[in-house]
């Protein structure tokens, strides 16, 4: 259908509101929508005005129900199968791996399924002199693992196997004199590091030991004119560091610092016709863009301004009917990254099914007690 | 190093054929070339001349992966990523620093460019045997080209940059690998370090200029007019702010439903007041006649808003309230009903801030505090 720019009137009062939807190519999961507004003019004309918006459609046979079991099971048999290339493609985040199965499987009450004896050896046998964990097993320490294997430890009560203090020394040591965190010795800078350690720091109990004026003076320094975060300063303000800098601000207690009705604004505007969630303006919805973007208005104490039911919808969508597990969006692979953020964005959402999840770092609730941390969030 | 080997088109390939793994790529690309880069990749797989086999390889021992004393999993690998990665754990056990090690970090990072030891090592390498980096600089290019999602690419390109000194082609590859993909992040967080560090402004603002005419949508094209302008000139000056203001509604009537627009517009007037800057709302009042959208509303409701806030007397507020709450309604009921709860929560905000009378509350609010009165300096809450 072809659109024009409406010609000047003096009036356009919108008559009615329709889309019609097109396919790019072969790949039938995604097509442009477009959104027509049918103006009359003075003169009693009818005009388009055309404008298109990136979304995908949902098919009327997508799965509408909470396939759990099939989701336990798809994570239980993970990496056991032979033809597993992927598997040992992602041997470089093993350790993260380790992390989404195993919570995603607490969430859904089968973490029984998981092999605990064999994963703490794993952990533990990850840690280095230095004191950070690496995603496997020769592999370099790295901050994004560190968080990961204390994540995966707290779950099972066992933090003790790893030498928690010289963790904490290697955490330390990545913070920089602008107060922010490298991810390993090769100083890589993002704000999604100064997450990883103060949430490393707070599961361990040790966040005094790093300078918290200076690390929230950085992650400040990050805010843009739109109320988001980037990664460095005046970087695009993107879903994903917002979620790790609202969590940073959540652990160190300075969520006031936030502009909540602004950025909470700009965080529902995430929320596309499907009811999916993309990660910035533009761009197409995402199921993992459900934790990112739910989980910060949760922080931020504005959840309620996302359409509920409509991204409900959406992200039980994206799960895969035969193999279990939820994919990026509608009808591509499943893998267990977004998987646990799926089934924790439905937890969000309050689905029943599912155990509670802190919002701050994507754990369950009842762990959290546990250890006896409460972050804050806004009301 | 060998020379790219040529064959005739149809030869039957063996193994013990080729000396060096480059090179084979290209002679399969050439023979095979009617095929995918994926069905190259599996054939690929079944004719490596692996590591093992080589003699010049013969005097390491290659350590297989230990996932530990329990393995979590079976893994199945492919012969040729087992090969290369246990021997690539045989060199970083024994800290072999060697031109032989080197190229096979080049193997390992073709294998799986995300794997950051693999990088390190490299680094440790480059340094250890003082390679030339402008080289370096060539490879990383080719491997950012084809995947240019990488963290771990982008990082190593920006070590080689610092090392050499030298950004005088960032620019330029940033904006190629831009033109392929405008808005990916990685490239531009690249681009913003070499423009900071290197204080290399010039061109920039017109570069985005040229980004926004392919794509006026382009949300990071947007946050990097914003980026340049407040690392040179800053938005204080008012010819500045003025000419930011018209391009930007410039660029809204061209397509006035375009969220970066719209927050860019915003995001330059926060300082000054979106009811201050003159002759605002009658531009966006006219604009409301020819172009439609949730923004354009959203704005005004914003600009009333700050009118009310400030409590301008060029403006008359309770005409400024009614309007806003007319629009907040419309927006919650028609214009943008996937946010419903956010026009209600500011429709009762801007009710109970400005407004006399009761305060309102939603249904699922709890009651207002007994005490509450009005507060007009306060920012709006939800009761």
């Amino acid at each position: 259908m072809r659109t024009r720019a409406a010609k000047t009137c003096h009036v356009a009062r919108p008559v009615s509101q329709f889309s019609t939807a097109y396919s790019l190519g072969s790949n039938e999961c995604v097509r442009l929508q477009f959104f027509s507004l049918l103006s009359e003019s003075d003169n009693g004309n009818l005009i388009l005005q055309g404008t298109q918006v990136k979304d995908v459609v949902i098919k009327p046979d997508a799965p509408y129900t909470l396939l759990l079991d099939k989701h336990a099971d798809y994570i239980a048999a993970y990496g056991s199968k032979k033809d597993d290339y992927e598997y040992t493609l992602s041997e470089y985040l093993r350790m993260s791996g380790i992390y989404w199965g195993l919570t995603v499987m607490d969430l859904m009450g089968q973490l029984s399924r998981m092999n605990r004896q064999e994963i703490i050896e794993f952990t533990k046998s990850c840690q280095h002199d230095c004191g950070g964990i690496s995603a496997s097993i020769g592999h370099d320490p790295h901050l994004l693992y560190t968080l990961s294997a204390v994540q995966t430890l707290s779950l099972y009560d066992s933090i003790n196997v790893i030498d928690v203090d010289k963790v904490v020394d290697y955490v330390k040591g990545l913070q920089q004199e602008d107060g922010s965190f490298a991810g390993d010795k090769w100083g890589e800078i993002d704000t999604r590091f100064s997450f990883c350690a103060v949430a490393t720091l707070a599961l361990l109990g040790q966040l005094d030991v790093i300078n918290m004026d200076k690390a929230v003076e950085f992650v400040l320094s990050c805010m843009n004119f739109d109320g988001g975060f980037g990664c460095k300063p005046g970087s695009e303000s993107h879903a994903g560091q917002i979620y790790c800098c609202t969590g940073f601000l959540s652990i160190t207690g300075q969520l006031h610092q936030v502009n909540a009705d602004l950025l909470g604004w700009w965080l529902c505007e995430r929320q596309l016709p499907s009811g999916g969630l993309n990660g910035r303006p533009e761009k197409l919805p995402d199921v993992c863009y459900s934790w990112w973007v739910l989980a910060s208005l949760k922080i931020i104490g504005r959840i309620h301004w996302i359409d509920k039911a409509k991204l409900r919808n959406f992200i039980l969508a994206c799960q895969d009917e035969e193999t279990g597990g939820f994919a990026d969006r509608p009808g591509d692979m499943v893998d267990p990254f977004h998987t646990l953020f799926g089934v924790a964005g439905l937890s969000l959402l309050g689905d029943e099914q599912i155990k509670p999840v802190n919002p701050v770092f994507c754990m369950p609730e009842d762990v959290l007690q546990r250890i006896g941390l409460q972050p804050d969030l806004l009301s | 190093s060998l020379p790219p080997p040529t064959i005739p088109a149809g030869t039957r390939l063996e193994p013990t054929t080729f000396g060096v793994m480059s090179s084979f790529y290209e002679v399969l690309v050439k023979c095979l070339g009617h095929l995918t880069s994926n069905s190259i990749n599996c054939y690929l797989m079944c004719l490596f001349f692996y590591f093992r086999d080589r003699k010049e390889w013969a005097d390491l021992e290659p350590v297989p992966q230990d996932d530990g004393p329990n393995p979590v999993v079976k893994i199945a690998y492919s012969e040729k990523f087992t090969d290369v990665f246990d021997m690539f754990r045989a060199l970083l056990k024994n800290d072999e620093k060697s031109e032989r090690a080197f190229a096979l970090t080049a193997e390992a990072i073709d294998l799986n460019a995300a794997n950051y030891t693999v990088w390190h090592y490299r680094r440790v390498l480059l340094q250890a045997l003082d390679k030339d980096l402008r080289e370096e600089m060539n490879y990383v290019t080719a491997i950012i080209e084809d995947q240019p999602k990488n963290y771990q690419v982008w990082h190593h390109r920006r070590m080689v940059v610092e090392w050499l000194n030298d950004p005088s082609e960032e620019l330029q590859f940033v904006a190629e690998i831009l033109s392929q993909d405008a808005k990916n992040y990685h490239a531009w967080q690249h681009r913003q370090w070499v423009m900071q560090e290197y204080k290399l402004w010039d061109g920039e603002l017109e570069y985005v200029e040229e980004l926004l005419e392919e794509d006026v949508r382009n949300n990071s094209a947007w946050n990097q007019r914003h980026f340049v302008i407040n690392h040179t000139s800053g938005y204080s000056d008012s010819s500045i702010l003025d000419r930011e203001v018209q391009y930007t509604l410039k660029q809204i009537k061209k397509a006035p439903h375009n969220e970066s627009a719209w927050n860019y517009l915003n995001g330059i007037l926060q300082d000054g007041g979106l009811s201050s800057y003159p002759g605002l709302l009658e531009q966006v009042t006219e604009l409301q006649d020819t172009c439609s959208s949730p923004y354009l509303t959203a704005f005004l409701v914003d600009l009333y808003e700050d009118a009310l806030e400030t409590n301008s007397s060029s403006y008359d507020q309770q005409e400024m309230l009614s309007k806003a709450l007319e629009l907040c309604k419309f927006l919650a009921e028609e214009k943008d009903t996937i946010r419903r709860e956010y026009w209600n929560y500011l429709s009762r905000s801007l009710q109970n801030t400005y407004g006399s009378g009761d305060p309102v509350s939603a249904s699922s609010d709890p009651p207002p505090p007994p005490s509450s009165s009005q507060q007009p300096d306060m920012e709006p809450s939800d009761p």
